[in-house]
């Protein structure tokens, strides 16, 4: 089962990838990246069955600062809307080149 | 039995995560989104990490995608069905390296079965073994507060900063 779920991690964390770069929805991107913090969290699930139980440890870490993370990251994007009234990335563009 | 329930945990996990790259409707990628999470918790519990299935179900089901609802709802974007997708230079981007990404880890895993060795390490039998003497919360609870005390601390430090900081940032008149 222990390839299977590595497989399945490797898929989530492509497809999450994949929307963060072809969405520009920023709720949705934050959503994306949440889903390949997950996959990552799938596979040290996976591991720690086999060696040993430090890789929930590390889950459980990582759930925390994703935790911390969304909560930043969508006060940032409520302060953003505010500025912009849109949520939508193509119109952030002060820091572009 | 098992390899069964893995499998539908592993069809709704993948077509969630598909649902929420796909979905226009940032409420349906949520949802999507919901589907996924609690999907990986089912294989959490396969996987014998009881404690974290239900953390999972309970913070990340729960907590962090009530406040991502929550932003939705209160910045109002739940009848947004425009299509938000990148344009021109930005989408060949995303597909080269989405699919060089794909491409490697496809590689990677042909031949796993063989390649992978796990006769040096614990195996299952050890940490069921474990479970059965500690018990589920036990044996995540005991080298959390002994060997990873100071990272345990410091993340209550970082939940503490993101807290402040989180109201700092969305009180902020614009």
């Amino acid at each position: 089962m222990l390839v299977e779920a590595l497989v399945l991690s490797a898929i989530l964390f492509v497809v999450g990838t994949f929307g963060v770069l072809v969405r520009r929805n920023a709720i949705i991107m934050f959503l994306c990246i949440e889903l390949m913090l997950n996959a990552v969290n799938l596979s040290f699930v996976a591991f720690s069955r086999f060696m040993g139980i430090e890789g929930q440890i590390y889950v459980f870490f990582v759930m925390t600062v994703a935790a911390a993370e969304a909560a930043v990251g969508l006060a940032i994007i409520i302060s953003i809307f505010r500025h912009y009234e849109t949520v939508n990335v193509n119109n952030f563009n002060l820091l572009k080149w | 039995m098992t390899d069964i329930l893995f499998f539908v945990f592993a069809a709704v996990a993948a077509g969630g995560a598909f649902g929420v790259v796909l979905q226009k409707n940032p409420v349906g990628s949520l949802l999507f989104m919901v589907a996924t999470l609690g999907s990986v918790a089912g294989i959490f519990v396969l996987f014998e990490a009881h404690f974290l299935a239900a953390i999972q179900v309970m913070v990340y089901a729960g907590a962090i995608m009530v406040l991502f609802l929550f932003v939705i709802m209160l910045l109002n974007l739940g009848h947004d069905y425009r299509r938000d997708l990148t344009r021109g230079l930005g989408m060949i981007l995303a597909f080269g390296v989405t699919g060089l990404m794909a491409g490697l880890l496809a590689r990677q895993f042909r031949g796993a079965e063989e390649g992978l060795s796990l006769a040096h390490v614990p195996g299952p039998e050890a940490m069921d073994a474990l479970l059965a003497e500690k018990g589920a919360i036990g044996a995540l609870a005991i080298p959390l507060f002994t060997d990873y005390m100071l990272a345990f601390e410091l993340t209550g430090i970082l939940l503490l900063v993101a807290l402040v900081g989180a109201i700092a940032i969305a009180k902020r008149r614009a």
